[in-house]
């Protein structure tokens, strides 16, 4: 019972950050929540006895990825720099 | 006020849609006929341990080979468009200044966390983990130590010797199968060994460390890239 209850939790909290995702007007901040609903998809998945996904979501989903969208994210903002 | 209101309508028909599906969902209680096979003859016919990794590596071996594709292909792609200067022609470098204590905690971090990928695709037929996990902890541990360090040269031309050896032999490998053992990818190519120690599953153990090695640097491989774009104009 007490687990179903910390899944339920969780699944508010990602179901929130990934609205804030979508609709923040930072686009660093709907990056960080981006990352941060794939980390709690990775508690999820262990919690629902799968490791192996847990570990992969953890280590691409919410690491790799987020560092990719900010390394983009930089650049694209250098170009509108020098655009304008 | 159209367009929104035709959002409204597309989630609640995908509403009810998921209600019906819910309302008739029973749990299985039994595996379907091909999980039950690798769950019962998994241990005599792979004989790792994980039995998520038999059916990755062996049972499904050919698909793990696609995603590792896969991912080769976008690592080429990315390594294709985005145009990457040499060292000599890009004058106009911007010197970020890179703080002391991330500096430090990562020169203690990056080696353990190299050491925690090794260890996640070595044990990856024994413990959850294998060679995309232990690959993909290996790469955020470079992605560390380009963030913290003021100018860590990432050698590409090491990180693709590797990834080009890893990919060429893990197909070698599939392709033993094919003469030594029943198939392509077969394990058993080499002998099984005791059920549970490191030198068991046969191949599954050198398979997975080749895509470690593989997966490692090409993520590495992509991020690099990325980052030595961050500097020029």
């Amino acid at each position: 019972m007490i687990w179903i209850i910390i899944s339920a939790v969780l699944g508010v909290v990602m179901i929130t950050m990934s609205v804030v995702a979508i609709h923040h007007k930072k686009i660093t901040i709907a990056i960080l929540s981006a990352g941060g609903v794939s980390l709690i998809a990775s508690i999820l998945y262990l919690l629902l006895a799968a490791p192996d996904v847990a570990l992969t979501e953890a280590a691409i989903g919410s690491g790799l990825t987020t560092f990719i969208f900010f390394y983009v994210l930089n650049k694209i903002k250098k170009h509108k720099h020098v655009e304008e | 006020m159209l367009r929104n209101s035709l959002i409204l309508i597309l989630i609640l028909g995908l509403a009810a849609i998921m209600l019906s599906i819910f309302v008739d969902y029973t749990p299985k209680e039994k595996l379907g006929p091909v999980a039950e096979h690798y769950a019962n003859n998994g241990k005599e016919e792979v004989g790792a341990a994980n039995l998520v990794t038999a059916v990755v590596v062996t049972y499904r071996g050919l698909d793990t080979l696609g995603e590792v594709s896969i991912l080769f292909l976008s690592a080429a792609i990315i390594g294709f468009f985005l145009k990457i200067r040499n060292e000599e022609h890009s004058k106009n470098q911007i010197v970020i200044r890179y703080s002391e204590i991330l500096g430090t905690g990562a020169k203690i971090l990056v080696p353990i966390i190299i050491l925690l990928g090794a260890y996640v695709f070595i044990n990856g037929h024994l413990t959850p983990g294998g060679g995309f996990q232990g690959g993909a902890i290996i790469a955020s541990a470079f992605v560390l130590m380009l963030i913290a360090l003021p100018r860590p040269a990432l050698n590409h031309r090491v990180l693709s010797i590797i990834e080009s050896f890893s990919g060429l032999s893990y197909v070698i490998i599939g392709l033993l199968g094919v003469f030594l053992a029943a198939g392509f990818l077969d394990n058993q190519i080499m002998s099984l060994g005791t059920f549970g120690t490191i030198l068991s599953a046969g191949a599954v153990p050198v398979i997975y460390i080749l895509i470690g090695l593989k997966v490692g640097t090409e993520l590495t491989g992509i991020i690099g890239n990325l980052k030595e774009i961050q500097n020029e104009e």
